[in-house]
Order: C-alpha cells, then structure tokens, then sequence
C-alpha cells in the first residue's frame, strides 16, 4: 500500500458482495478515474451486519451500510479533499453517535487481529498486495534458515491448538506426521466448513488466501510433503474462485511448485470441491471423500499421521490453523504463546451471530470472557429489549450456555468444563424469544440429516433423540422422555464411531442441564415458555383491541372476525398460528398476546 | 456416448479420486445426473455402477432429476433459524406453488434447503440462482419472487 | 506358520494366532461378544458398536478392529460397554420389523442373539419410539428376496458382493438413517448386475436377504457340486428322500464355502417330474418309454454305423474325469475321430 495517497478499500466478502458492493466498487472506480485516489476491493471486514463496508485508509475512515446513491458524496469528499460524509459513519447503539473510523468502534477496537489481520485490508486476488504485508517472508524463513525439525519444534513450542474445534495440539500432530516414515506424504487443509451458523473459514479464504496456502507450504517442508489439497465446500464459490487465483499466481512466482523460491524444496496445492457432507469435516472421512468415496469416517488408529491420504501419512488440519502459521515462523513461538490463556494460546476467531446487535467476524485473545464479545464487541442484543438466554458455541457438536457463564473465559477447556466446546468458531447469540428445546431438536435434526449411517448409535440414535424431541416441541411429549434423552445420550456418546456422533447430544445434554425447566414444561404442562412451538401456543386478541381490521385484513386464514371498530376475536379452529396478528397489530394498541400451557378452543 | 460426456472424461484420467470431480462436471452441464450418464462414469473409472451411485447419493449436492429453472436454497443454518428461517422456507414455498422443498411440475421453480450459506450475519438468507439475498422478511421473500419472474417474463 | 499370542479375555487364557481379531479369537474359544456387522469372511469395519471390549483398562474398543496383542488383558464386559450395547441393540430392536415368527432367518438371526445375550428388556423398549417405514419388499429375483425393513445396514452384503465375488452388484444409498442397500439406481435385483449367487444371502445375519423357500434339512450329506468342473464341496440337505438345500463346504480348497447360483439354487432337477429317469425311444415320430437294454443296443448299432468323420462326441462337465477321460478314449480308440470337445469352459 503507497504510504501517502488515500486508499479506499470496499469490502467484497460474501455478505457484502450480496448487498451489491460490486457494484459500488464499479461506480466508485468511475467516480475517481483520473485521480490520485486507488480503489481496491478486500474480503471480509467482519462487520457483515453493516454491510456493504467502505474504508478510506489511511485515515481509517468508516463508512457502513454503503448504498450506490452514497457513492458520489463520497468520491466527492475524497475529490475536494472535504471531510468525511459524516451521515454514513457507524452509529454507536448506545450513544447513537457517528463514530468516524474504526479505531473508535468497539466492535473493532477491543478484537486482536491475528489471523484476519489482513482480511479488509488487501485485495485477496493481487499476490503483491500480500507480499507488501510480509506475505511468504514465514516460508521463505522456514526453508532457507530453518530446519524441517526447527519447524515443527517452533509450532510445537507455540502451544498451537487444532482451530476445527477438538483443540489438539497442532505441533504434535507435525510431529507424528514428520516422524512416519514414507516418500510420499500429504498436508490436507479442511476448509469443509459444515457448521451451521459459522463462516470464520469461509472469511479468511475470501480475504486473505495466501495466508491459508503459506501455512501449508510450511507444513509440507516441515513434515517432509510435496503436496497439498484444500478441500473446500462447493458452497463456497467464492472462496474457491479466490484460492484458485491465489494459488495459481503462487505458481507463477515461485511460492508453490517445483523448485520453490529457487531452493530444492517442492511443493503443490490442488483443490478439491467437497460435495455437501457434513461428516467430511472428520478426518478420516475427508480423506475417504477425496479417495471417491462416500464420505463415511474409518476407525482409528491408524491415524491420518501414520496412514491417510491413499495410506500415506498425511497431517490434516483447519484453514484457521494454517493461517496462524506463518505469524508463528514470522514472529517467534515465545510471540504467539504470550497471548492467550495457560493452556489454550493465541486467539479465537468467531462468527457471531443470532439474535445480537453486531453479527459479524470477530477475533479475540484466548481467554477473553463471553461476555465481552457478546456484549462489549457484539453491542448485546440485536432487539435490546430482550434479554439475553444463551449462547451457542462448538455448532451441532457443543452446547448452550446460560447467563450464569457469561464470565467464563473463552478457552479450549472452559467451554469443555461447562458442557460446550470451543468449535471452530460459530458464535449464535439466544434471546428470550429462543425455545431452548426447539434449539435442542434443530441440533438433532441437523445430526440427523448429517450422520453418514454407518454405525448403529449415531443413525438411529440421533433419529430417536429428535423422534422425542420433535414430539415434545409438538405437546405429545411423555413423562420419562427427559430420563430417557439422558439414558440415549450416554450410549450415543459412548459407542458412535466418530466425533459426529460422539458429540451429537451435546446441544440436548447442555440444554438440558441448564434449561431443564423448559423440557419439563413442554411435557407437563404443554407449555412452551418462549413462546415459539407453535402446536403449543394460541393467539388471542385483548378487549383493548380498537377495531382497526389490520389484523382482520392480513390474516390467510380468515381466522379473525370482528367488524369495523369493534372488538376481534380469533376463531381457534381457523387459525394456522403464522402470527401474522401479532405482527401487525401496532405497537400502541399491542391487543395481541399468545399464551401458552392452555387449551382454549373460542375465544370471545 | 453423448459429446457433453467424452468432453468432460477428456479432461480426466479415469482413475477412482476423480469420482467426485466427474460427477461434479456432469451435474454442471446437465443440471442433474442422468442415469445414463452414472453408468458411463463407471465404465470410465472402472468402478461398480453401484458404487457411482452410492457416492452420488450420499452427497446433498447431486440431484438426480432435472432442476428448474429457477434455483432457490434456503438457509438452514443455526443464525438463520434463530431468525426464522422456517417461516422463510414456508413463504418461499408458497410463493412458488410448492408445499416443500422440490421441483415444480413446469420446471420453473427448484426450492431446497441448504445446511448453511456462510452468510450468518445476514440472516435470514437465501440464494436464487447463486446470488445470496439476506436480511429477508416474509414480505422480501414475495417481493424477490414477484420481482425475479418479472425478470425471466420481459426476457 | 503365523506366530501364537497368548492373552487373556475375561481372565480366560487364550491362545490366539497372530494377526487375527480379538473378536475372532474369542469365538473360536467359545466366548461370546455381541456383534452383528462382522463376517470372518470379510474385512472388519466396525460399523454395529455391539462388540466393544476395553483392554488393560483403557476406553472402550471394537473387537473387531482390534488385533490380539501378547499379553493383553481383555475385558468384555464394563459399566460403559453395557450402557453403549444395550442402547445399540434397543435401537436396532425399535427400528427392526420384528415379525420374528414370520421370518426366514428366525432359526438364525444374530439381532435375536444379542438380544438374548444382553436381555432385552421390554419397559425400556417401550420408551422408544418405533421407526414407522413400509419399504416395499424386493420379490424380483427367483430365488430370494430383500426386505429393507429388516436390513440393519452392516453391510455384509455389500461387502460380500465386493470382496468376495468381486461383482459390487450392491452398494449404500443414500445416508444416514435413510441410507438402504441397494443396486445402482435402487432398481429390482433382476434389472441389476446380480448374478443371483446368494453370497450374501447366505451371509446376511437377518432376515433382510432371505431365501425365497427356506426350507429345514432333516439330515446333510456331503459331496461335491455337478456342475462344472470346478468341483465345489457341498452338503445337499435332505428332507425325507428329497433334496431341499444346497450349503457350500467352507473346508473345501476349491470353493472355500463359496457357490455360483447354480450350484446353490439349482437342484430342483433332482427331483422334477420332467426329469428322465428312463430311456425314450423316437418310433413312428413319437417317443417311447424303453429298457435300458433296448436303448443300449440302437446306440450301439447306430455307433457301429458312424465310425469316422460322421461322428463327434460332446462330452459333460457333469461326468467325472475318469468318465471324460473314457469318452475320449472311446472316441479316438473305438469310433476313430478326434472329434471330442467338452461344455465346461470356465
């Protein structure tokens, strides 16, 4: 980046790119042709929420939910040298004051960019904007003034833990892998991001690609490779068109091939489109899927870092965990284990999301506690009328936890100590408006939907689990259910063949320690707490009711009768529970309410 | 063999890795997997036809009818519930004459849900015909609809 | 010769052979654990959980993956094995279609031996919720049907079709708990590659892959299979004076417990009432029943009238070589010809 002259930066993440920042990247482009003025285009920002994000740089300059109609008062402040279009700043929730650059936004200022650091900084298809920013300086220092065991040792001594969510030491999975035996071996990076609710991965392949591939190279010398594959989901177009163009001008300058960076080692990447399986995030079913097979995880041992990839020893980690290495070589292994906690080094990097202010990309020093991302960087609730319930972590295989940890530290072992996991990253914010046991069978019905079927526990059991579930959201719930959820659990944890199903009543286990009352609502009393099963709740109109038909009027069912500026009432047997009413009903009259735990047929 | 066929084996070896890539290939010229072209692959990659189907059926992506023309994916991921992604699917549904995920009997529509779109912040989203629309609300959802078959109607 | 291991399972001592499973050196000492995916014929996958042992005290481990080492001490049975079998095996029973008295494999079912073995217990079965499916029963092939309601997806037959009769006629579909077993495209045996060899049904340890006719050999008589030349070991059940099913021989080198699909399901000749059991006679355009005397002599005489370059003789994979070997003799020596091929060209 030229020191001097203003950069502006439009981020073309997936998120902005849906709100049309192409577009704002063409008509800005033509606006400042002829001027001293760069246009470039990043991947994520992060703040997905504000979307589409432009940033004038070097000032910082932040300007959030960018229309096409803002473009000319834009590229006329930048034009006359004016100052800033102070009507699109970010306005702080709390203040609602304009805050003009990101320095001043919470949302970025208390994060710790490690892995995202040049996400929303460099155009992610230029190798040379990466290069400015010291891209390929940590291989070019692995190959020429390190040994393969300085290496591994340096990632060792950095207390690095797999960032895909099982938290294993990643410098002891090199060194299985370096200590194989064989000619050939592999490094697979799995960029098989299945979690639902989570796009960390997604992020810094859009945004910062290179990173992902250096890591690899490093790891292919390291551990004595030649070759490497990405796999990366289909959904994902984006990411692979980006990883595709990065690795190819990787090739034409010497960072990927043979020969690289004119030295002996070499080294390749491929990518290989995954096909929809949310299993292939398992190790052992990645590689049977780029073997041709149907996605379904083997046993071990023998672990992938004694026979994997075509039964060679192969080291399979996450893109996150790839990224980070490079600051590792670049910056030292003592750098990168000051930050963090005792046990769990470096940072974290979350996609926050639900029902929060500030949905988006964060990244934060391990140990940090919830209640700083979810409430200092996140701007608490999305609604802040609601209160907050739980939050979500570790995706179909972790938990939800209460307000009563909102201090816990974010770290590997404390999510695991309070019935969670660390994840690779999905963040999802509850309110109160959240039926905990509704989560609870989404979960399943995910794992359900998700099993590969080839052992016994998780194909039917995770079947049986929601089998229950779906009938306790739905009133048909039976005393006993709740025991007997526990009992399945225990046997399904126990006995499935992999991390799929030895984690899928996670999301029923924690729910259930910690919302038990909801269950035992649910099934005693068919009341559905929040509000939200709807077998479980009626809708009723208050005698505050004015008359005013809006709700008469919007119903498709019919189901509301009432004349003209007189009191409505619902007719039971006609109402479909859309909640439509409730909807539209205006805020001053509020003569709606939904009840629930009571049947009533008519309502007068 | 048909010429789309050879085309795309002409670009592979033939060996049993290349599975998944094929079917990929295929799916993209033909928009689904014709059973003709299954047992091809197999005779290509000498692997049991069997085998060519397990592969494609354990998959989500493959589709083994003809999609419409018009290809929306409603995310089902955990943001996207917690946003009501369920009264998104039932209004998309409804919009486009169908009762769940499928196709329409005129090959107009094919609505089906995915796992996730990565796009969490913008929840709830869907795609239509790959581009991601967020933030919806059931009246969005009409209004994309109506909007997009004005679209394919003035063409 | 492979190594002997000695190790311990339940405190037993075992001698064991190098390389086998711990789960097949505990049936052949006559201990039982629960399994219900594993085939000593096939290469274990660990799919049905039902075999889990701990060894030295360390968390539990399927049985069938796992190789004897010398001097391990393994155990069968733990408070965690138990919860995670009796889950399993509850599972199964609630997603089974147990019409058990109905069922071909009721004599055999290996679901029912674990049940047995673990006592299932019919309040806790009660709680679970029974999988409502009505899949449509396969009658297409002649000799056997598929019922998917009863598979338990262990995949023997899948792996039988793959690894032993090198065909792959059978593969997974779809996944999770809608996966099924089926032929490409999940078409009718018929309409698939099979070759109706009954490999699998043979192996399958439900009743999912069940002979068409099942029927209960009084007695089994040992021999060897008539077809072709290959010689196959056999025991022909035997109901009454009728033969009523084929069971290959495991201990016959030749075939190794192995059998075509007419080795297996045709002999329904022996006992056909088209079958010839006296000679006939063409007299006046009509054949007629004659005396083996009668028929002898015109076959004698009319040879005697063909010696030479008018005669050739087609010998059969039915005979035995000695008797081949005569026709050969008899051709060349007697009738004068070398004209004299066989119809086994395996």
């Amino acid at each position: 980046m030229e020191a001097n002259d203003k950069t502006v930066l439009i981020c073309r993440g997936t998120g902005c790119e849906s709100a049309k920042s192409p577009a704002i990247q063409t008509e800005l482009m033509s606006g400042l042709q002829g001027s001293d003025v760069e246009v470039k285009f990043t991947g994520c920002h992060g703040m997905c929420q504000q979307g589409p994000i432009v940033i004038v740089e070097p000032q910082g300059t932040f300007y959030a939910n960018v229309k096409l109609k803002d473009v000319e008062p834009i590229v006329g402040s930048l034009k006359n040298g004016g100052g800033p279009v102070e009507k699109l700043f970010y306005k702080d929730p709390a203040t609602k004051e304009g805050l003009s650059t990101y320095h001043d936004i919470p949302f970025y200022s208390r994060q710790k960019r490690l892995v995202l650091q040049n996400c929303g900084r460099i155009d992610p298809e230029d190798i040379d904007d990466y290069l400015a920013e010291g891209g390929y300086e940590g291989l070019k220092k692995a190959i020429f003034d390190m040994t393969p065991d300085a290496v591994v040792q340096a990632v060792l001594d950095s207390g690095l833990r797999g960032r895909g969510g099982g938290g294993f030491p990643t410098g002891r999975k090199w060194k299985f892998t370096q200590d194989a035996p064989s000619d050939t071996k592999y490094v697979l990076c799995n960029a098989d991001e299945g979690d639902p609710g989570a796009f960390m991965d997604r992020s810094v392949l859009e945004g910062d690609p290179h990173a992902v591939l250096e890591g690899m190279a490093i790891a292919g010398f390291a551990i004595g490779a030649q070759k490497g594959y990405i796999y990366c989901r289909a959904e994902y177009p984006l990411a692979i068109k980006r990883l595709q163009i990065a690795i190819e001008q990787a090739r034409e300058r010497g960072y990927l091939g043979k020969g690289i960076m004119d030295g002996d080692f070499d080294f390749d990447i491929d990518i290989f489109h995954g096909a929809g399986a949310f299993v292939c995030g398992e190790e052992t079913a990645l590689i049977t899927s780029i073997e041709g097979n149907r996605g379904m995880p083997r046993s071990r041992p023998p672990y992938p870092a004694v026979k994997g990839l075509y039964d060679k020893p192969t080291l399979l980690n996450n893109v996150k965990t790839y990224a980070n290495v490079r600051l590792i070589i670049n910056n030292g292994a003592d750098w990168f284990a000051s930050i963090g906690t005792e046990k769990s080094k470096g940072t974290a990097v979350f996609a926050l999301t639900g029902k929060i202010a500030n949905s988006g990309l964060v990244e934060v020093p391990m140990g940090i506690t919830l209640r700083e991302i979810i409430f200092d960087i996140g701007g608490g609730m999305l609604d802040p009328n609601k209160n907050f319930k739980a939050v979500q972590t570790g995706g179909p295989s972790g938990g939800c936890l209460p307000e009563s940890f909102l201090d816990t530290p974010v770290d590997y072992d404390s999510l695991i100590e309070a019935g969670s996991m660390m994840g690779s990253g999905g963040m999802v914010v509850m309110d109160e408006d959240t039926c905990m046991v509704d989560v609870a069978r989404y979960f399943l019905d995910f794992t359900e939907k998700e099993s590969c079927g080839k052992c016994v526990p998780c194909r039917l059991g995770t079947k049986q689990m929601l089998d229950i579930l779906e009938d306790i959201v739905e009133g048909r719930g039976k005393p006993g259910d709740i025991e007997l959820l526990e009992d399945l659990a225990v046997g399904i944890k126990a006995g499935s063949l992999c991390g799929l199903g030895q984690t899928a009543p996670n999301p029923v286990l924690t729910t259930l320690r910690y919302f038990r009352d909801e269950y035992e609502a649910h099934i005693n009393h068919h009341a559905c707490p929040a509000k939200q099963c709807k077998e479980l709740i009626t809708y009723h109109i208050l005698d505050t009711c004015v008359g005013c038909g809006l709700c008469r009027r919007n119903c498709s069912t019919n189901a509301i009768i009432g004349e003209q500026k007189e009191l409505h009432y619902i007719d039971q047997s006609l109402c479909h529970k859309c909640g439509v009413c409730f909807e539209v009903c205006p805020p001053k009259v509020f003569s709606v309410e939904i009840r629930t735990g009571e049947v009533k047929l008519v309502e007068s | 063999m048909e010429e789309a066929l050879s085309e795309i084996f002409l670009q592979f070896e033939g060996k049993r890795e290349e599975i998944i890539p094929i079917l990929q290939r295929v799916q993209e010229n033909y928009t689904y997997l014709p059973e003709d072209s299954m047992r091809q692959i197999a005779r290509f990659t000498k692997v049991p036809e069997s085998d060519i189907y397990g592969v494609a059926t354990f998959y989500a992506q493959f589709r083994f009818t003809p999609t419409g023309r018009n290809h929306i994916c409603v995310c089902r991921g955990t943001a996207c519930h917690v946003r009501g992604a369920p009264a998104i699917l039932e209004e998309v549904a409804a919009n486009v004459g169908l009762e769940d995920e499928g196709t329409t009997e005129d090959l107009e529509y094919t609505l089906e849900t995915v796992a996730c779109i990565g796009c969490c912040a913008l929840a709830p989203a869907i795609t239509y015909n790959e581009e991601v629309h967020g933030n919806l609300t059931k009246n969005k959802v009409r209004k994309l609809i109506k909007a997009e078959a004005g679209k394919n109607g003035s063409e | 010769m492979t190594n002997q291991i000695n190790f311990t399972i339940d405190g037993q001592e075992i001698v064991a052979q190098e390389g086998q499973n711990i789960l097949d050196a505990a049936l052949a000492n006559d201990i039982y654990i629960p399994h219900l995916c594993h085939h000593p014929d096939l290469k274990p996958v660990g799919a049905c959980r039902l075999c889990g042992v701990e060894i030295d005290g360390g968390h539990m481990t399927m049985s069938c993956l796992e190789p004897v080492r010398e001097g391990i001490d393994v155990r069968t049975d733990s408070p965690v094995i138990y919860q995670a079998r009796k889950i399993a095996i509850e599972l199964l029973i609630a997603d089974h279609h147990m019409d058990c008295l109905a069922c071909a494999a009721a004599h055999d079912c290996d679901l029912l031996t674990v049940s047995a073995y673990m006592g299932v217990q019919p309040e806790r079965l009660e709680r679970l919720r029974k999988t409502e499916r009505d899949l449509p029963i396969d009658t297409s092939n002649p000799f056997f049907q598929f019922d998917p309601n009863k598979c338990v997806i262990c995949g023997i037959c899948v792996r039988t079709c793959d690894e032993i009769v090198g065909l792959g006629a059978l593969g997974f579909i779809d996944r999770g708990v809608s996966t099924v077993v089926g032929t490409f495209g999940n078409k009718p045996f018929v309409e698939s590659v099979c070759e109706s060899c009954g490999e699998c049904v043979v192996r399958c340890p439900v009743g999912a892959l069940a002979p068409k006719k099942p029927e209960f050999a009084a007695r089994e008589v040992q021999t060897t299979c008539v077809y072709c030349g290959v010689g196959c070991g056999i025991y022909l059940g035997i109901s009454g004076d009728e033969v009523v099913s084929v069971r290959a021989d495991r201990e016959r080198p030749t075939n190794e417990g192995s059998l075509c699909v007419k080795g297996r399901y045709g002999f329904n000749f022996i006992n056909h009432p088209d079958r010839l059991t006296k000679p006939l006679i063409k007299k006046n355009g009509e054949f007629e029943e004659a005396e083996w005397d009668e028929a002898l002599e015109l076959i004698a005489s009319k040879f005697a009238e063909s010696k030479g370059e008018k005669f050739a003789a087609l010998a059969s994979a039915k005979c035995t070589l000695e008797e081949n070997y005569l026709i050969q003799k008899f051709t060349r020596a007697v009738m004068g010809t070398n004209s004299v091929d066989h119809c086994a060209r395996l």
